[in-house]
This record gives structure tokens, C-alpha cells and sequence, in this order.
């Protein structure tokens, strides 16, 4: 709970209109995306400028309070959710595009510009932000920068990591600090421009993003293939890339989601079939024909049943549909979902979706498991009920045994998700003792009083020689 | 070093120029082809490495001591650094500065004068050294050492060295090749034959063929029995005197033979043949002969390249491969002319192997004095061959043949080290039979 | 106390990989810098836990280490001083693996860049970055360096490839950073942080690095430019029209007078500026592609475009570029190669000032480099030995680094900082920004270590 004092001192800063205190508005931002994880915040403010988050973040030092940089709370590790209270800093007033530089190819924006608003801003000159997450409508440039967003892109182009060329932070104790810059090159000094992109919030709060910009490609192709099994799937992926085509985008659906999603949208989606890709290529238009041809053949090659490929724009769009609406139909089934994040190497994509599967009958339970086969990135996805105790053990079991999966099959913990606080239990499982360290120890060096996002990634709780809180998946308020 | 004034060899050219030092930039780009930093490992054993060390000896900040001028004999002179370097230094050429100015700094053992001052300047002399040797091999003597180790007694590398020869022939070419060979047919050319001492007492057999091909395509041979070492031992030991006495003398030999071109199926002799202009441009006596001298000289498989060759050849079935030895490819340019005529010839299938132009780790006597760091390049050098799959390997260099011969047999390889002109010879035979 | 320690490295790495002769030593005190000293004793440790055992005993001892690959960084960040042990990487050269599948080879530090390029080639994949140095230098020296290349307009530099680490830390700990994976979020990005960190933070002992599917073909266009602000301007128009070139090399008047003295191939020694402009990618895209970048070239102000539709026609256009640096070395006893960086926009005004400090200092001041991302190398010609000379030298180079701070640039595009750049980092990092740096190194290297006082702390320089 906040001092009068502070509290006064905080609306001096942001304006009191700016400064949120009542019990609905703290309802309203003691969650994100993730699911049963919630904690109000002692208060919200809306800072206008770099220069009110550098005082909050200075008063915060002084009186010793929690600060959580939030976005549109569209986090799916619970990267932005006040586990300790304190205050909410919500940066979306914040959300101009400040420059677009046609020149440098660049694009300066503010925090909370929301991320497909760039998209056609850029578009409509002719060129190309490609990170594309899932929440892409919703998210904020910030949040993406924060949580290292992925997406459906990223196979050819990389995540937003990619995209970041400078920022402007705010460190944890004030210092306003510039990283980077226009220069394609820069290495000058380390690189705390990548450092702070994942960060999730507890390094600084980012005030500035300089994106990096590409020519639009010329043109795009889209193909929906069916295969009767999993592993020609699977084997279609690897063999695509053996032909030294990386297609921007190689999705894939199995039989769990691609039934959801018939059930949701009704595309007349074969039900019977393992496995779906949705693969999609860009470039010269000379060369997607002809790379589309040959993939045509590679996916006949491994039996695929049925190949439909877009004739038009619009085409692109309608195959496309069925992948974009797997979120949500599989959100429809149950009232809980559990979106999972682990991530292997391409060549292990078929093993993890079979452990997925046989652990999902070993604990008797439904997951749908899609997402980027092209970069190993799946989203195993839980549909559960919270208020079924026993259902959500054998969850809590489940998601364990796919941490540990894709661990053991040379993976990681999360993709584009973010530790924040649902992974942190399982931080040491792939850092170890000595990344811990080394991540603690980079924590210590910005934010000596522990003030920006406390109690996320398993830093505090690994600091203190505690186990990660491992009630996740309980309700918190 | 670099004020020094000892004036022993009287080129001051030959005294390490501190602004070449200067010039070494440090890129390393030249680590990516000295064949000792490949092998050794390590940046003392590279180009850069040893300018740097010249430098600071220059500086005062190093002796000249036992240690550096062990450093100074592990290049190999193959010059691989000098063809790659963006500022245009000559590290192997630096190198020899410097061991000219060890030379004539620090007292030299006594074996190395009676080398150079003794035995390599008379030919008849070096031929009764090398009596012990032939002996050796034809008494069955070879077969009792091979087979017993008894070589392992002998000592410094001696024992194990002492395999690479190939089987001498029973006489050195020198005393049996006339003074003139006729022309076969019209005469066209008159042409020198400078014939090195290495061809002579070990190769005469591919030396002996130079002389038929020559002859075959219209030369009149003229083979002079008092020429004397090239100068180039001499002068890779820093014997600046020696060498330089060595390049007068044949100079002066065959300028009295009024030829149109002096040939050498050495790459050796032929590197410093056509280098005596620069070794002597310091020499008001002998500036203008060497120039002349030099102008004239060619390898033989540039001077048979550049006439109309008889092509009337026989077929070699043979998958060749081709070794380029430093004295040829960077020493003189010469690298397409030995390969145009290995692919001339009917039957012969001419593979590249990786890295065909790197050095053997024959290098004059390096095998001998540096027996561990010379087997390691030619391992690597065998492996290239091997993996061509020929069944020749053809160079044209005394001691890359002499140094792939013992490369062959040490990795256990089905192949053949050849003369490229002793195949070419093979070829005319195979169409007159 | 000092033969001892020399006796525990030789127990560590064996013998023969701890070098104390003098000879030795003078070998590992330079790198491509005109900087050079003398370290105390070099090791050559063969693995990660040998370097391990290295760091503890130097942390144990407080003694100074600097680690190097081969010695080809042009900013003294492996110039060790007399007090330090020099730690090569050089015996760690094995390509460990190349997995087809997901495109990713796993390196030791002390491959050489351009033996990976050459294995990978030969199986179809691509590794993009190409430091000018890429045949000697070593890939654990490019990432600790972030090097780049003339390839990075289109392709990013080594910060790109790089997936995952292994490190050892100044006090010993081996870590293991990101992996084989295109996506990974856990944890701070720790791999990112080491690429780039010149040797202060820790020693890397294994590199899984990204690999790409390689271009087909590759077509050359070169344009001459009577303005060098027409050649700057295409670049822009070049990007507008939709094209990202992998290349786009630029040469000042300076340099190409240079060249053309050096080659006499009879370039226009009157042209502001020359384009050297490369595509690459599928042969039926490329094709149009190159005579597309001709027309643009020309309608920005080229009085002579060339396009080249054969491998030796691309060859020969290259040429002059690759001419400059042999150029160079034959015009003085030593240069300083910077390495500014400005964003695209500000090359003219960047090459325009470099032109009025070359007159105010009177020294010849070719400009060159990569016009695609900013990079630009403009050369200090001088000879060591007179100190006037190197007293105008090293005013130009300052008032070179603040034209490139003040257009937004920055000191270092692919070179580093090390000691060279060091007086002049506060220029480009604030003190809040130097801070962090210096806590972040302090937190890694509590004993300071690993390449002390160097690149961050322009306090010591």
C-alpha cells in the first residue's frame, strides 16, 4: 500500500487524471493473457513522457515501491502481472509514430503504438516491419520489445529482436539511457539494445523503440496441405528447408486443433487427417512460382493428401484463416486454456508433437498442439476448466513433462512467450545453477533495489534460495 | 639491424630495411597460407610473427640469439606469404636479409663454410660426397637400415632423413651428357641447359629426358660441364658471398656459350637464375651480364610452351596430378605452362588436388634440419594428393619430387612422383615405339 | 611466486602450449592496430575447462588476462600489457558439427571464417558474415568483436548468427548461452551480450551459429558518379525500388585516385564517388534485378553504369574495391583504418567533412566502405615515426569521431572499440550508459580480470 505522501507525489508527476486508484481500475490491471494468474496493483498511473517515468522511477528507489511496466496486458507468461502489488505503470499513452524514416529505413515509435498500426503505416509506403505476433491487433510495440515477440513470420525473418536497431529506457533507477541508434552497424560498447529486448520489464521501461524497416516483398503465396500422418508432415518441414527454401512461414495444426477449429469456423477442414501445414512464401513473384512449384512437389513427395494453393490475395487470406482462428477455437472448447511455448530444434518437431500427444493420454487430457514448425516453436495447448481441481493437478503434471521434453530434445522453455512468472519454476531445469547466477548478477548490476517487475523469471525467488513459486496455476488476487 | 653497416656481402640492399618492417600493416592475412603457422600453430612460426621479431631485433628490443635465429630457419621461403600480402611485403625475402646479417654478425659452424665454401662450389667434389650415399643403397645396406632401425642411431634427423633420396643413378648426368647435343631434325634453337646439382646426381634419368625433348623439338642442347650450384642453398643459408660468387661464375660461363635462351628443368635454379639481376644489380661489374643473364633464362616448361611444340605424341594413360613448387609458381609465375603440357598429352587425365601451389615442406634441406614440422605440411599435402585419386603426382622441383617420393611411401600411397617433362618424354617415346 | 604460476599454466595445458621465450612473446603483443606491447607469458589451453582452470587460477592470483583469436583486430583489443597472459584460442579449431536440419553449424573459437564459409558452401548453406579479415581471422574473435562485412545490408553481421554460446566466465564458471534454436526467450539474452564484448566479459569456448540456404548467383553492377551526393542519394533510391542489394561498396575521389595510381586500369580520377553495387539471390530473380539497380543507378545522376552478367564480369567490376586496401598499404608505413558508422542519410555530409578535416590537417584521408549500412572507412595515412604528423593524426581522427557522433553515427560499425577508440567513448555513450557498462563488467569480473581498463573505462586510456 502506497504512503498518502507518494501517492500525492505520483499525481503531481503523471496528473491526477493520470492516476489510477480505485478498486475496479486496480481490477482492471492486475491480470494479462495468462491464464488463473492475477494480483491487483496498489495503483495505475499513465505517465506522458519519458521524463514522468524517470521520476516515478527515482520516487520508487526513494519510497520503495514495485513498479510493472504493462502494456495491452496481452502477455501470455504473466510477464506484466503485479505479483507483488505496487504500481502499474501503463504506457499507453504513449502511441505515436514518431518517425518513419524512408531514407535509414527506419521507424522511431513510442511504447505504445500497437504493433499491426505500424504495420499498415509502413505498408502503405511500401515497406515491411515483418514480426507479426499472434496478439499483433492488440500488443504493443513495448510489450514486443519487452517479451523478444515472435510469430507466424519468423522462420524467414526473424523475431522482433531482429527489428530493434536502438531504444530509449529508463533505467530502473531513473537514468534515462539511448542504446544503438540509425547506423545498420554498431558495436560500439556492449549491446544493451538486445539485452534489454526480453527482458520483460525488469531492466528499464523501454520509452522509445527504433525499428528497422525492409522493402515490402513483391509478392506472397499461400498453401494449405493436408497429410494423413504426422511424421510426413513433419518430414515436409525439414525437406523444405533441405531444398534450401526458407518460406517465411510453415505453420502446422494437428489433429486435435484442426478438429477445434472445423468446429469453430466451419472451412469444411478434412477432420480425418493428422496433420495440417500452412506454408506461405514471399519475394520476387518470379521466384515464389517457382518456389512454390517445387514445393508443391516436396509435400506430394511426403504424402500429402490434399494441397490447396492461393490464386489471390484473398485466397492467401481464407487459407490463412484457419490457423489464425486456433487460439480461439481451441479457446471455445473449454473455459481455461494453458498455451504452452516450448520451443525444440526444427529437427526434433515430429518427436515433441508425439511426447505432447502421449502426454496428454498418459494424464488424460485434451491438448491441441500447433504453431511454427518451420523454427521448432509449438504451442502445446491445455484446454482444462480451473474449478475441476483434480483436472488441473494432472495440468499442472502435463505441463511439467513438456518443459522436461523439450528440454531433453535440445530445446527451450519458451519461444516468443516470455519466462515471467508461469516458466519460472522451470528456469533452472535449462539455465542451471550458473545462468541463474549470471542473470541474477545482471539484474543486481541495473536495479540494485529491486523496484521494476520484482518476483518474475525466477530471479527473486532464486536469489532468496527458494523454490519458484509453483502455485502458477492457482488463482492470485 | 637496421643501421647495420657490415658490409660483408657488399649489396646493402641485403640489410633488412626498417621501412619494410613498417610496412607489415599486421593484418594476418599471410597466416592463412604459411604452411609452418598452419602447422605449428602458433604466431612465432608465422610470416607476421618473424617480421615482427626482425623488427624488434632492428629496434634493439631482441638478440640475435640461438633462439631467434632458430626462428629465422623455420620459414620455408615459399614466398606464399609475400604472394597474399595487401602491402606488398616480401616476409621470405626480409627473412634471408636476416639471416645474412646472422651470417655475418655471429660466428657460423664450420660444417656450414665447408658447405658452402668447399664442397657446393666444385661439382666433382659434391659428386664423390655423395659416393657414401649410392653405396648405401645398393649394397643392400638401405634394406638392413630400413628394416632394423638402425637408422634411429644416427643422429639429429640424419637417420630418418636419410630414406628420402630416391635410388641415385649409377653416375651423375653431368659426366655422362655431352657439351652439345644435336638437334633431332632441322635446327631451330640453340639453348643453354643449366643442369642443377640436384638433377644431376639424383634425377639424371628426368634430366636426361629434358635434354630428348629439347632436342626433339629442335634445340641444339649445350650443356656446359663447368656450371656450378644456382647459389640458391647458399643464399636461403645467408651466405650472401658465396651465393653471389657462384652466380658470377655462371654467368660468366654462359655468357662464352652465345645462347639464345638458358633452359633448367630445376624450379630452384630457375628462381635464382632469373633473380642473379636482382642479387647482383648492386655490382657495377656484373649489373648489365646478370640482367642479360636473367632475361634469358626460362623454365623449361615455359620454353616449350612458347615454341611450336612437336605434338606428335604417344598416349601416357595416367590420372595426373600436379604439385606447384614454390620456386615455380611464385618463384617465376609458372604455374599454367607445366599443366598445359600434362594435359597435352593423350591419355592423361589431369585432376587438381586442394591446395595444389602450397609447399611440400621439402624446402631445400628443411626436411632435414626441421624433420618434424616439414613431415607435418607434407602430410597435409598428401592428403590432398590422395584424395585426387591419381596415380601421378607430377613436379617439377628435385626436392618436392624427393620430398612426395618419401611423402608416398610414408602415407603407403598407390602413386608415382614424376618429372612433368619426363611424362612428356614418356609420351614421345610411347609414339616412336 | 611469478615461476610458479608458469608452472601450475604449464600443468594446466601441457607444456609445450605456455610460451615465455622472448621470441614468443614479441608474436603475441600486436594485432592489426599500429598498437603493440609485450605480454608476460602466452597459453595456448585446447579446451573449456582447461580455460577454466586458467581463469580461476588468474582470478585466484589477480592476474591480467587477455584473450585473442588471431590477432586481426584493428582496434587493440587484444594487445595485452606486460603484467598480462596472453590466452590464444588458435588450438580450438575444430567445425564440430553441421546439422543440415536446422541449419546450424556448432564451432570451437579458433576456426577461421573463412574454412566454416568454404565447409558449409560446399553443402549449399551460407554463413553471410564476411569481415575483410575472414581468411585469418577466427569466428570466436569475430563474435567477441561483432564483425562485420561488406554483406551486411542485406544479411546483418555476426550479432545475427549467432544462436547460442558457450562462455567461460572470469571467475572460471562455464555457461552455456541460447542454442539451436531460431526462437528462444528464456532468460535474459546473455548470448547477445557476450557478441560484441571484445574480451571483457568472457571467453568463448563454443559457438552454435545460424546458417542460411546459399544464394544461387550473384550479379555486380558498378556505377560512376560525378557527385558523390547522386551516389549516396541511389543508395535510397536503390531500397525504394524495392531492391536490398547484398552490397553496395562506395569509393570517395580520394580513394579511387588512389587506386587508379596504384592499378592504372583508368578509372575517372575526376568522379566524386563510385558504386559498386551487388544482388544476389535466384537467377531468374537476379537477373532483371541487376539491369533494374543499372537503371536506377543512371537515373540518379551515374555518368557510367557497367552491369556485369557473367561470373568474371562481376569479378572485374570488383577489382578496383578490392585494389584499395594494397593501395593503401604502399602510400605510407601505417594507417589507421576507422570504422564510423552514420545512418545511410548522412554518408554525403559524413564524407563531405572528412574532406575539410583532411584539408585543415593536410593529410590524405581516403574514404571508402560499405555505403548500404553507413559504415564508412575512411583511412589516416602516417608514419609512426614522425610525431607531428601523429599529432595531426590524432586530432583529425577526433574531430572525425565527433562528424560521426554529431550525425547520429556512432565510433565503431564492425571494428570495436578496444584501446584505440577508447579515449573517445564518452563522446558516444553517456555517463549513465557507461555506468551500467562498467556495473555490468564489475558484476561478471568483480577482480577485473579479463581485458582490464579496456574499451569502456575512457578513464584509463
Amino acid at each position: 500500500m502506497f504512503e498518502q505522501s507518494t501517492l500525492a507525489e505520483l499525481a503531481r508527476i503523471v496528473g491526477t487524471a493520470n492516476l489510477l486508484t480505485s478498486q475496479e481500475d486496480l481490477a482492471c490491471y492486475g491480470f494479462d493473457a495468462t491464464p488463473r494468474l492475477g494480483h491487483w496493483p496498489d495503483a495505475v498511473a499513465k505517465p506522458g513522457s519519458t521524463d514522468e517515468i524517470s521520476q516515478i522511477l527515482q520516487l520508487a528507489n526513494r519510497a520503495g515501491f514495485k513498479v510493472v511496466p504493462r502494456g495491452a496486458g496481452t502477455n501470455l507468461s504473466g510477464g506484466s502481472v503485479p505479483i507483488q502489488g505496487g504500481l502499474v505503470v501503463q504506457m499507453n499513452r504513449l502511441n505515436r509514430i514518431l518517425e518513419i524514416d524512408t531514407e535509414n529505413l527506419t521507424a522511431l515509435v513510442e511504447p505504445g503504438v500497437v504493433t499491426s498500426d505500424l504495420h499498415s503505416a509502413v505498408e502503405s509506403i511500401g515497406l515491411f516491419y515483418p514480426p507479426d505476433p499472434g496478439s499483433m491487433t492488440v500488443s504493443t510495440m513495448g510489450g514486443n520489445v519487452a517479451e523478444n515477440a515472435g510469430g507466424l513470420r519468423g522462420l524467414k525473418y526473424g523475431v522482433t529482436r531482429d527489428y530493434v536497431m536502438g531504444l530509449e529506457v529508463v533505467l530502473p533507477t531513473g537514468e534515462v539511457i539511448n542504446t544503438g541508434g540509425k547506423t545498420v552497424k554498431n558495436v560500439t560498447g556492449y549491446d544493451l539494445t538486445r539485452l534489454m529486448v526480453g527482458s520483460e520489464g525488469t531492466l528499464g521501461i523501454i520509452t522509445k523503440i527504433l525499428a528497422r524497416l525492409i522493402p515490402k516483398p513483391e509478392a506472397k503465396k499461400t498453401m494449405l496441405v493436408y497429410y494423413r500422418s504426422l511424421n510426413d508432415a513433419a518430414e515436409t518441414v525439414s525437406s523444405i528447408i533441405a531444398h534450401r527454401i526458407i518460406p517465411p512461414t510453415l505453420e502446422f495444426l494437428d489433429n486435435v486443433t484442426v478438429r477445434c477449429v472445423e468446429q469453430y469456423i466451419h472451412a469444411g477442414l478434412p477432420l480425418e487427417m493428422e496433420a495440417i501445414l500452412l506454408i506461405e512464401m514471399d519475394g520476387p513473384a518470379s521466384v515464389v512460382e517457382e518456389d512454390g512449384d517445387r514445393v508443391v512437389q516436396v509435400c506430394r513427395q511426403h504424402n500429402a493428401a490434399e494441397i490447396q494453393v492461393s490464386k489471390s490475395a484473398e485466397d492467401s487470406l481464407r487459407l490463412a484463416a484457419g490457423r489464425r482462428a486456433a487460439l480461439p477455437a481451441l479457446a471455445r472448447i473449454k473455459p481455461t486454456m494453458v498455451l504452452e511455448d516450448a520451443t525444440v530444434p526444427r529437427s526434433q518437431v515430429a518427436a515433441m508433437v508425439r511426447r505432447v500427444q502421449r502426454i496428454a493420454e498418459t494424464h488424460d487430457l485434451l491438448i491441441g498442439t500447433f504453431g511454427h514448425a518451420g523454427d521448432g516453436n509449438l504451442h502445446p495447448t491445455i484446454v482444462c476448466d480451473e474449478r475441476d481441481h483434480d483436472e488441473m493437478a494432472r495440468v499442472e503434471k502435463a505441463v511439467d513433462e513438456i518443459f522436461r521434453a523439450a528440454l531433453e530434445l535440445g530445446g527451450t522453455l519458451s519461444g516468443e512467450h516470455g519466462i515471467g512468472l508461469s516458466k519460472a519454476p522451470f528456469m533452472t531445469m535449462e539455465l542451471k545453477d550458473s545462468g541463474m547466477k549470471a542473470t541474477l548478477a545482471i539484474k543486481r548490476a541495473l536495479d540494485p533495489n529491486n523496484v521494476l517487475n520484482p518476483g518474475k523469471m525466477y530471479i527473486d525467488d532464486y536469489a532468496a534460495g527458494r523454490k519458484a513459486t509453483k502455485d502458477v496455476l492457482s488463482p492470485v488476487s | 639491424m637496421a643501421d647495420s653497416n657490415g658490409q660483408k656481402g657488399f649489396a646493402p640492399k641485403r640489410v633488412p630495411s626498417y621501412d619494410e618492417l613498417l610496412n607489415c600493416i599486421r593484418c594476418g592475412l599471410c597466416l592463412s597460407v604459411c604452411p609452418t603457422y598452419r602447422q605449428a600453430g602458433t604466431e612465432t612460426n608465422s610470416p607476421r610473427g618473424r617480421v615482427a621479431l626482425i623488427r624488434a631485433a632492428a629496434e634493439g628490443k631482441l638478440e640475435l640469439s640461438p633462439n631467434f635465429v632458430d626462428h629465422m630457419y623455420r620459414c620455408l621461403n615459399c614466398m606464399a606469404c609475400a604472394a597474399v600480402c595487401p602491402s606488398g611485403v616480401e616476409a621470405h625475402e626480409i627473412i634471408v636479409d636476416a639471416r645474412i646479417e646472422i651470417d655475418n654478425k655471429l660466428p657460423q659452424p664450420a660444417i656450414k663454410n665447408w658447405i658452402f665454401e668447399g664442397l657446393v662450389p666444385s661439382p666433382g667434389r659434391m659428386e664423390a660426397a655423395v659416393w657414401p650415399l649410392r653405396l648405401y643403397q645398393r649394397s643392400g645396406l638401405r634394406w638392413l637400415a630400413e628394416h632394423t632401425g638402425v637408422l634411429n642411431l644416427l643422429p639429429y634427423n640424419l637417420g630418418k632423413t636419410a630414406q628420402m633420396p630416391p635410388t641415385l643413378p649409377m653416375s651423375p648426368l653431368r659426366q655422362r651428357l655431352p657439351e652439345v647435343t644435336p638437334a633431332r631434325g632441322e635446327r631451330r634453337y640453340r639453348v643453354g641447359f643449366f643442369l642443377g646439382c640436384a638433377q644431376s646426381l639424383l634425377f639424371a634419368e628426368s634430366s636426361a629426358a629434358t635434354v630428348r625433348v629439347l632436342s626433339r623439338n629442335g634445340a641444339e642442347v649445350v650443356t656446359p660441364k663447368g656450371a656450378v650450384c644456382c647459389g640458391m642453398p647458399a643464399m636461403a643459408y645467408g651466405d650472401l658471398d658465396s651465393a653471389l660468387r657462384l652466380a658470377r661464375q655462371n654467368i660468366d660461363l654462359f655468357e662464352r656459350t652465345g645462347v639464345d635462351a638458358i633452359v633448367t628443368d630445376c624450379a630452384t635454379c630457375g628462381e635464382s637464375g632469373k633473380h642473379y639481376r636482382e642479387w647482383l644489380k648492386h655490382d657495377p661489374a656484373y649489373a648489365e651480364k646478370a640482367e642479360t643473364y636473367s632475361s634469358r633464362f626460362r623454365d623449361i616448361s615455359e620454353f616449350l610452351t612458347e615454341i611450336p611444340l612437336d605434338d606428335r605424341l604417344g598416349e601416357v594413360k595416367a590420372k595426373v596430378t600436379y604439385h606447384d613448387p614454390c620456386h615455380l609458381v611464385r618463384g617465376q609465375g609458372v604455374s599454367a605452362q607445366p599443366r598445359q603440357l600434362l594435359q597435352g598429352i593423350p591419355g592423361v587425365e589431369l585432376v587438381e588436388m586442394k591446395e595444389a601451389d602450397w609447399c611440400c615442406g621439402g624446402a631445400g634441406t628443411y626436411a632435414m634440419t626441421h624433420y618434424e614440422m616439414s613431415m607435418g605440411i607434407l602430410d597435409r599435402k598428401m592428403e590432398n594428393a590422395a584424395a585426387t585419386g591419381a596415380e601421378v603426382i607430377a613436379s617439377g622441383c628435385p626436392v618436392c619430387q624427393m620430398q612426395l617420393a618419401y611423402g608416398v611411401k610414408r602415407a603407403g600411397l598407390p602413386a608415382q612422383v614424376t618429372h612433368p617433362i619426363a611424362l612428356l618424354d614418356k609420351a614421345y617415346e610411347n609414339r616412336d615405339r | 611466486m611469478k615461476t610458479e604460476i608458469v608452472e601450475r599454466l604449464r600443468r594446466i595445458v601441457g607444456e609445450e602450449w605456455v610460451l615465455t621465450t622472448p621470441e614468443d612473446l614479441v608474436c603475441y603483443g600486436y594485432d592489426a592496430s599500429y598498437l603493440q606491447d609485450r605480454p608476460w607469458v602466452v597459453v595456448l589451453p585446447s579446451s573449456a575447462q582447461e580455460i577454466s582452470e586458467i581463469l580461476k587460477l588468474a582470478n585466484q592470483e589477480q592476474l591480467p588476462i587477455v584473450a585473442r583469436g588471431t590477432g586481426t583486430g584493428m582496434s587493440g583489443g587484444s594487445i595485452p600489457d606486460q603484467a598480462s597472459i596472453v590466452l590464444s584460442v588458435t588450438r580450438m579449431s575444430r567445425i564440430e558439427e553441421i546439422d543440415l536440419v536446422n541449419l546450424v553449424a556448432v564451432v570451437e573459437p579458433g576456426v577461421i571464417t573463412a574454412d566454416l564459409q568454404a565447409e558449409v558452401e560446399e553443402l549449399g548453406l551460407f554463413y553471410p558474415p564476411d569481415p575483410a579479415s575472414l581468411k585469418q581471422s577466427t569466428l570466436g574473435g569475430n563474435v567477441a568483436e561483432g564483425a562485420g562485412g561488406p554483406r551486411c545490408l542485406k544479411y546483418g553481421t555476426t550479432k545475427d548468427y549467432v544462436l547460442g554460446l558457450e562462455v567461460v566466465l572470469p571467475t572460471g564458471e562455464v555457461i552455456r548461452t541460447g542454442g539451436k534454436l531460431m526462437k528462444d526467450v528464456t532468460g535474459y539474452n546473455l548470448t547477445q551480450l557476450f557478441v560484441g564484448s571484445e574480451g571483457t566479459l568472457g571467453v568463448i569456448t563454443e559457438i552454435i551459429l545460424r546458417l542460411i540456404p546459399k544464394p544461387e548467383t550473384k550479379r555486380t553492377a558498378m556505377a560512376i558518379f560525378p557527385r558523390l551526393e547522386d551516389a549516396t542519394q541511389t543508395v535510397t533510391n536503390l531500397l525504394g525500388a524495392g531492391i536490398l542489394p547484398s552490397t553496395i561498396e562506395i569509393m570517395d575521389t580520394t580513394t579511387i585516385r588512389v587506386v587508379e595510381e596504384y592499378l592504372k586500369m583508368g578509372l575517372p580520377v575526376e568522379a566524386g564517388a563510385i558504386l559498386i553495387v551487388e544482388v544476389d539471390g535466384r537467377e531468374e530473380a537476379i537477373l532483371p534485378e541487376i539491369e533494374q539497380v543499372g537503371r536506377v543507378c543512371e537515373n540518379s545522376g551515374a555518368s557510367e553504369v557497367k552491369v556485369a552478367t557473367t561470373a568474371e564480369g562481376c569479378e572485374a567490376l570488383w577489382k578496383a574495391r578490392r585494389a584499395v586496401s594494397p593501395a593503401l598499404g604502399r602510400l605510407a608505413p601505417a594507417k589507421q583504418g576507422e570504422d564510423i558508422a552514420v545512418p545511410r542519410s548522412a554518408i554525403p555530409e559524413m564524407v563531405r567533412r572528412i574532406g575539410e578535416i583532411s584539408k585543415k590537417y593536410d593529410l590524405v584521408i581516403p574514404v571508402f566502405g560499405h555505403a548500404g549500412d553507413g559504415n564508412l572507412h575512411p583511412n589516416l595515412l602516417f608514419d609512426t615515426r614522425d610525431h607531428e604528423m601523429m599529432e595531426r593524426v590524432h586530432q583529425a581522427a577526433s574531430e572525425i569521431f565527433g562528424a560521426a557522433i554529431e550525425l547520429g553515427g556512432t565510433l565503431s560499425g564492425e571494428h570495436g572499440i578496444g584501446l584505440v577508440k577508447q579515449p573517445y567513448i564518452a563522446r558516444r555513450l553517456s555517463p549513465p550508459v557507461l555506468e551500467l557498462m562498467q556495473r555490468i563488467k564489475a558484476t561478471f569480473d568483480p577482480n577485473g580480470i579479463l581485458n582490464p581498463g579496456k574499451m569502456i573505462y575512457p578513464e584509463q586510456s
